[in-house]
């Protein structure tokens, strides 16, 4: 098992594309490390890179003690899972699992021991004799990771194993990668775009956009002060409102007249834009406390919760997130007010935390 | 109503069908007919459809010389065969390569470069056939085999990258960054987990390379004179055009011509189809 540090790396495409721009990681021995991003943001290319499956144009990438920007990924001792899975397809599951271990040139009982370990631990005993067209996208994903798990690699690189599953069964597999990471106490690199999956997995979470980190912060950190507009937009669903507010006798003020608990710090003679999560405000009865008249534009039932979309006069309507028991139909006049914390507040212009 | 509205469509597709059938095919028939004739039932007024006397005598006239011995037109077959053959397997060991690079690599300027070995192909190929001629004049490759199966060659390189890159872009990637993580090396991992995934999609492009060279008149009538290099279109187009015409055995050497792409379709029909609906198939 080992850390894995990844140094100023860069990747440029020959055709000109830049993957990476500028990435700093340092990924803890025994994380699950989480790569949040959009497509095209950078995420791939640098999994790839550390797996040695891309040759970065400037940086470093060390493997434990290793660097291994010059190690062929055979010699990297790591193991990876794909989104597609990549099971040979002409090959029995137990030769699938037992492949890397033959091509390693283990004796042939420590394959056996091995391969069953690995069934066993991903419950695949009944699948064992049969072809990758003969499983289910569950099962293979189960024996792509039990094909991992074999390997006993230093790390795991995981690039959005579970995009190609429905979602009873990326929930269910979602649980089951982080027990077993748990279990084996192994180095683990997950790639997603998805910001559940990064969530509730990891132990800390990347932000990449544009091909350099926004924000690196365990999951509770990324969602309560994003680091940047970009990351404040991207976490959270429905994301946060972005507000326009100014200074203004001790309070952050809003147009429309929202009022927000101002954070420590602030710096004078900028724009500045608050960030709202929409379980910090609060649709009441109109004229309540320190409470600005809105109008409920519409409200989406969730079940056990509502999100209201509100007009507070602002220039932009804000999400607002409210227990089921609260009931407001559409076009009600309502209050509005801020019941959270000090909101995070960015620079309009370099779109960045400041407070 | 309906029904019937049905039945008298279909009676017109058959109608259509069979009338189609008749003028693709009775050139075919008429061929092998004359191919089995005696030649004063060839010449027969009215045409004699089916009580003729059946004779291979043609067909022996095809591989063997009037004096015992090889004919010139066995020679021409054998060429055929020999330049048809080479120049596709040629074009197959370059051009699978080439379209697998071409779908797994960023490569600078991909697209202008895939465009362009598809220029190559815009024009007919007879455009060019003068240009050819001098060059092959000034390199010494006029009247030779080798000279044949490279252009051959060149022209279905592009057509064999074109239709292969479509083919390797339908196999996944993952199989060979698996296999690299596996320890093989990227050629390795090409050779042993995405060729073997390719070979419907290689038949299917050899079939059709290999049709176009064992088809290919222009550039053999222009590129060669002798008769130990001709391949057999030009040949047999040469078997008209002197006092009389030996139509006998004009018809058998073109049957001959004709079987071999046949029964190789035939051999390989099972990829060829695989190979056609391949890209239908959801990964």
């Amino acid at each position: 098992m080992a850390g894995i540090e990844v140094t100023a790396l860069h990747k440029r495409y020959p055709d000109g594309t830049v993957a990476v721009e500028h990435v700093d990681l340092s990924i803890a021995d025994g994380e699950l490390f989480v790569m949040l991003g959009p497509s095209g943001c950078g995420k791939t290319t640098t999994l790839r890179a550390v797996a040695g499956l891309e040759r970065q144009t400037t940086g470093d990438i060390r493997i434990g003690e290793t660097l291994v920007n010059d190690l062929p990924p055979a010699e990297r001792d790591i193991a990876m899972v794909f989104q597609f899975y990549a099971l040979y397809p002409h090959l029995r599951t137990r030769d699938n699992l037992a492949f890397p271990l033959r091509a390693e040139g283990l004796p042939k009982r420590e394959v056996q021991e091995r391969v069953d370990e690995a069934a066993r631990l991903m419950r695949l005993a009944p699948l064992l004799n049969r072809r990758p067209r003969q499983l289910s996208g569950g099962e293979q994903q189960r024996v792509a990771l039990a094909r991992a798990l074999v390997r006993r690699p230093r790390a795991f690189l995981m690039d959005e194993p579970l995009t190609n599953l429905d979602a009873e069964l990326r929930a269910d597999m979602r649980t089951e990668i982080k027990h077993l990471q748990g279990e084996l106490g192994t180095t683990m690199v997950y790639v997603t775009h998805d910001q559940v999956e990064a969530m509730s997995l990891g132990h800390r979470i990347a932000i990449l956009n544009k091909g350099r980190v926004e924000q690196v912060g365990t999951p509770l950190e990324v969602y309560d002060r994003p680091a940047s507009l970009f990351c404040a937009a991207f976490i959270g669903s429905p994301p946060m409102n972005l507000i326009e507010v100014e200074v203004a006798d001790g309070k952050l003020r809003g147009q429309g007249g929202l009022a927000l608990a101002p954070p420590p710090g602030l710096p004078r003679d900028r724009r500045l834009v608050a960030g709202v999560r929409p379980e910090a405000l609060e649709v009441a009865e109109p004229g309540a406390d320190s409470s600005v008249p809105a109008r409920v534009v519409s409200a989406e039932w969730l079940g056990d919760e509502i999100i209201y979309v509100v007009d507070h006069g602002g220039a932009r309507d804000v999400r607002v997130r409210m227990p089921a028991t609260v009931r407001f139909d559409t076009d009600a006049r309502v209050g509005l007010r801020h019941t959270g914390r000090a909101p995070a507040v960015y620079d309009v212009r370099t779109e960045e935390l400041v407070a | 109503m309906a029904v019937s509205a049905r039945r008298g469509r279909s009676a017109l597709e058959i109608v259509l069908l069979t009338v189609l059938a008749v003028v693709m095919l009775f050139p075919v028939l008429w061929m092998i007919e004359t191919s089995l004739k005696e030649n004063r039932d060839v010449y027969a007024v009215p045409a004699k459809f089916l009580d003729f006397k059946i004779t291979l005598d043609h067909y022996r006239d095809v591989f063997v010389s009037s004096g015992g011995g090889r004919s010139t037109l066995s020679t021409s077959f054998l060429n055929s065969v020999i330049v048809a053959g080479v120049s596709t397997v040629l074009a197959t060991v370059l051009g699978v390569p080439a379209a697998w690079a071409y779908s797994r690599f960023a490569l600078k300027a991909k697209k202008d470069q895939l465009f362009f070995i598809l220029s190559t192909r815009f024009m007919p190929p007879v455009v060019v056939v003068i240009p050819i001629f001098l060059m092959y004049r000034q390199v010494g490759l006029i009247d030779s085999a080798l000279g044949l199966i490279l252009i051959y060659t060149a022209f279905n390189v592009p057509f064999t990258i074109w239709m292969m890159k479509g083919f390797v872009d339908e196999v996944p990637a993952e199989y060979e960054d698996a296999a690299m993580l596996d320890g093989y090396t990227r050629l390795q991992a090409f050779r042993k987990f995405t060729l073997p995934l390719l070979v419907p999609g290689i038949a299917a492009t050899a079939v059709f390379a290999l049709i176009f060279s064992w088809n290919e008149f222009v550039f053999a009538i222009f590129l060669t004179s002798s008769d130990d290099v001709r391949t057999a279109p030009p040949a047999i187009a040469g078997l008209i055009g002197g006092t009389t015409v030996d139509w006998g055995l004009v018809a058998a050497s073109s049957v001959v011509f004709a079987l071999p792409v046949l029964v190789f379709a035939y051999l390989v029909r099972k990829h060829l189809v695989a190979g056609v609906t391949l890209g239908a198939v959801r990964r």
